[in-house]
């Protein structure tokens, strides 16, 4: 990196961090310190007066200090949390990579590309909350046979009963998900269809010209030729899905057993006032979340060494 | 190419287009609800699902089978008994009028002829589809007034401008131009957001600015393990941040202030910003600064008269997506504003679960709320995807 400042621009030791000093005191007042205070939190029992040890009662299991954590880790919602977030990773991840590698795989091939992925890509520019609006007259749900949500007015047409799809177990997180997938299949359409874009013509050409047909094209050359891009966009997806808040927030609010990790954290802070346990769900939370991080670390120096 | 191959390559291409179209379609479809339905008077949201409105309003089917063959499809056909009439239609608002008109006989002939009368139900149906094409009972297909009872945060059963007009309004509205910064309603959280969401902008790319310049072109200790740390930094959960921030801002007096949320939104910013602002400058030419430099340039001249005007196209989407990204949050405007000075986002989620289903409302408030985030994707889609492309993992 240093050697791309050229020697003669060299300046009073002081200069730079004239330039950098703003940006550090606002990222540490704002990332750094909270991020070690909430660890600090963690240890504290609901009002902060003494440590979460003397949160424990006689003759129920006690992890002392570490109080926090057992509810953090071990309590009956936030063992629904895990099993939830889970489901959203391994459906919403899977969902939105495997639809955006299709869009942008077959809109390479049709003269209304742009618009198709125009389409596809604006339920990102929207928020959650009006994403969970649109999804929830979607999923509206009638007793009778006059049905005025378009899913269950589908099925009623065809004979069958309606679904209270946001009340019904199991259903209900698979439906929440799917809004998830319908904001986020753009995201990921946007990024591999650059990543396809970075794929030599000639190889494919290469390729069809010996006998491979679009299949083994799109198996044996595509999909290696851009497994690092969809690496990173499955890091990223991984990392915004843990972080799911607003969707769970508006359309169930974490009832019906659609609890999230981010959802409790917010239950736990500003509905049950227990900022020790909020706390430290939040650094269950960085702790999932680490392994991403040095992702993209080592990512990013092994970019820096190709500048 | 011979017709033949031509028809046999288009047909090798269908399910191409029909799996792409089939997506889009689905991906439009529910937008497509909301925005129809918020237009739509309320009594019809509930009677009828939005996509009805491409049909022909309920009742005709019924009209056809009994009424149609002698009145016409219109209901015009006999001179002496045009079912558009209103003073004709008048007389036959409740169903038990209208069915003994039909049992009647009419000179001699039974009303129906062949046809037997409908049952009560049916009767009812058909009247109601009368009073409408006589426009007696005139309720427009599309109206405006979700929109007007949205933004001015009217909470009654029937509609703001006829509470007005009857003098029936409650006591919070004053049917004129103040109601439209009503606390309640979205046009003063339309102007809150902007409030939250253009400062919270500007200062993280000012500040993003100076340091990117730093990380580019000056040579300090630490520069490299700092800038490893900021990658880091990008993938921190703010949820991680909240608690001990509104701690801080409890006890300085910054919560529920537009400032808290101002500096918030910049500490969060920053690491992206910084990134995304050095990566572009960085790879300027190197050329470009050393003249200048040689030419006397001092660090700052180099910094505004070069850096920031070729910086413009990564500050344009750099800008754009922090925009979109404060408009569209809930989290920290519903921690740190509430409902002090509520946002679109924050109005919207009360909404929805305090009303339960005034879908109307919900409607017209939820599509306000992306008017503009929609007209900034679609006029400048462009810096948008390439701020994406920049590696965006943002928290």
């Amino acid at each position: 990196m240093s050697k791309n400042v050229p020697g003669i621009m060299r300046q009073k030791p002081i200069t730079p961090w004239l330039y950098l000093v703003p940006s550090l005191i606002v990222m540490f007042t704002f990332i750094v310190y909270p991020g070690v205070n909430t660890f600090y939190l963690s240890l504290r029992n609901a009002d902060n007066t003494a440590w979460a040890s003397t949160a424990c009662k006689a003759g129920e299991s006690c992890w002392g200090i570490f109080e926090n954590y057992h509810y953090a880790i071990t309590s009956e919602i936030m063992q629904t949390a895990f099993l939830n977030n889970i489901k959203w990773i391994l459906i919403m991840v899977t969902g939105t990579v495997a639809l955006g590698l299709l869009i942008a795989v077959l809109a390479d091939r049709v003269r209304y590309e742009s618009v198709a992925k125009s389409l596809i890509f604006l339920p990102m520019a929207i928020s959650f909350v009006g994403a969970g609006v649109i999804w929830k007259f979607m999923y509206n749900y009638e007793s009778g046979t006059n049905q005025i949500g378009l899913l269950n007015a589908i099925i009623t047409a065809l004979g069958g009963q309606p679904v209270s799809w946001l009340t019904e177990p199991q259903i209900n997180t698979i439906a929440l998900i799917v809004v998830g997938i319908w904001m986020w299949t753009g995201f990921c359409m946007t990024i591999l269809a650059a990543g396809l874009r970075g794929v030599p013509e000639e190889i494919l050409e290469a390729a069809r010209v010996d006998g491979a047909n679009e299949w083994m094209v799109f198996w044996k050359i595509m999909i290696p030729q851009i497994l690092p891009t969809i690496t990173v966009v499955i890091t990223t997806m991984v990392i915004n899905v843990l972080k799911i808040f607003d969707i769970v927030y508006v359309m169930t609010g974490g009832n019906y057993g659609t609890e999230v990790i981010a959802n409790r954290l917010y239950t736990e802070m500003y509905k049950s006032y227990q900022p020790g346990r909020a706390s430290a769900i939040a650094v269950v939370l960085i702790l999932v979340i680490i392994p991403a991080m040095i992702m993209n670390i080592r990512r990013f120096n092994e970019q820096e060494a190709t500048r | 190419m011979n017709p033949f191959t031509r028809f046999w390559n288009w047909i090798k291409s269908l399910p191409v287009h029909i799996i792409l179209i089939g997506l889009c379609i689905i991906w439009l479809v529910p937008s497509l609800g909301l925005l129809v339905t918020s237009f739509r008077p309320v009594q019809d949201i509930n009677e009828t699902g939005w996509w009805t409105v491409f049909a022909k309003p309920k009742g005709f089917e019924e009209f056809k089978t009994y009424c149609a063959s002698c009145h016409g499809e219109d209901g015009t056909a006999i001179a002496t008994a045009d079912l558009t009439d209103p003073d004709l239609v008048q007389n036959y608002r409740r169903s038990f009028n209208l069915l003994s008109s039909l049992e009647r006989d009419i000179d001699g002939q039974p009303h129906m002829g062949d046809i037997s009368v409908p049952d009560e139900q049916t009767a009812a149906t058909i009247a109601a589809y009368m009073r409408r094409i006589s426009g007696i009972e005139a309720r427009p297909k599309f109206t405006l007034s979700n929109y007007i009872d949205a933004f001015v945060g009217y909470r009654g059963n029937k509609s703001y401008q006829q509470d007005c007009a009857d003098g029936t309004q409650a006591v919070d509205l004053h049917c004129d131009v103040r109601d439209l910064t009503n606390p309640r309603g979205m046009g003063r959280a339309f102007l809150n957001s902007l409030f939250v969401s253009i400062p919270s902008t500007i200062l993280p790319i000012l500040f993003a600015a100076f340091a990117a310049y730093a990380f580019s072109w000056m040579d300090f200790k630490g520069r490299q393990w700092m800038f490893a740390l900021l990658v880091g930094l990008q993938v921190v959960p703010l949820q991680m941040t909240l608690i001990p921030i509104s701690r801080l801002y409890a006890q300085v007096g910054l919560n529920g202030t537009f400032l808290g949320i101002w500096l918030f939104h910049t500490g969060f910013g920053l690491p992206y910003a910084i990134y995304l602002m050095r990566n572009f400058m960085g790879s300027l030419p190197r050329e470009i600064f050393e003249s200048a430099y040689l030419d006397g340039a001092s660090h700052w001249t180099a910094f505004y008269r070069l850096a920031i005007p070729l910086s413009v196209p990564a500050i344009a989407s750099l800008a754009i997506f922090q925009f979109l990204w404060i408009w569209n949050d809930l989290l920290v405007a519903l921690v740190f504003l509430g409902g002090q000075h509520p946002v679109l986002t924050y109005q919207i989620g009360n909404m929805v679960t305090s009303l339960g289903s005034g879908w109307h409302l919900l409607t017209a408030a939820a599509f306000i709320s992306m008017a503009l985030p929609m007209l900034v994707f679609l006029f400048l889609q462009r810096y948008f995807v390439r701020g994406l492309l920049a590696g965006s993992v943002k928290g």
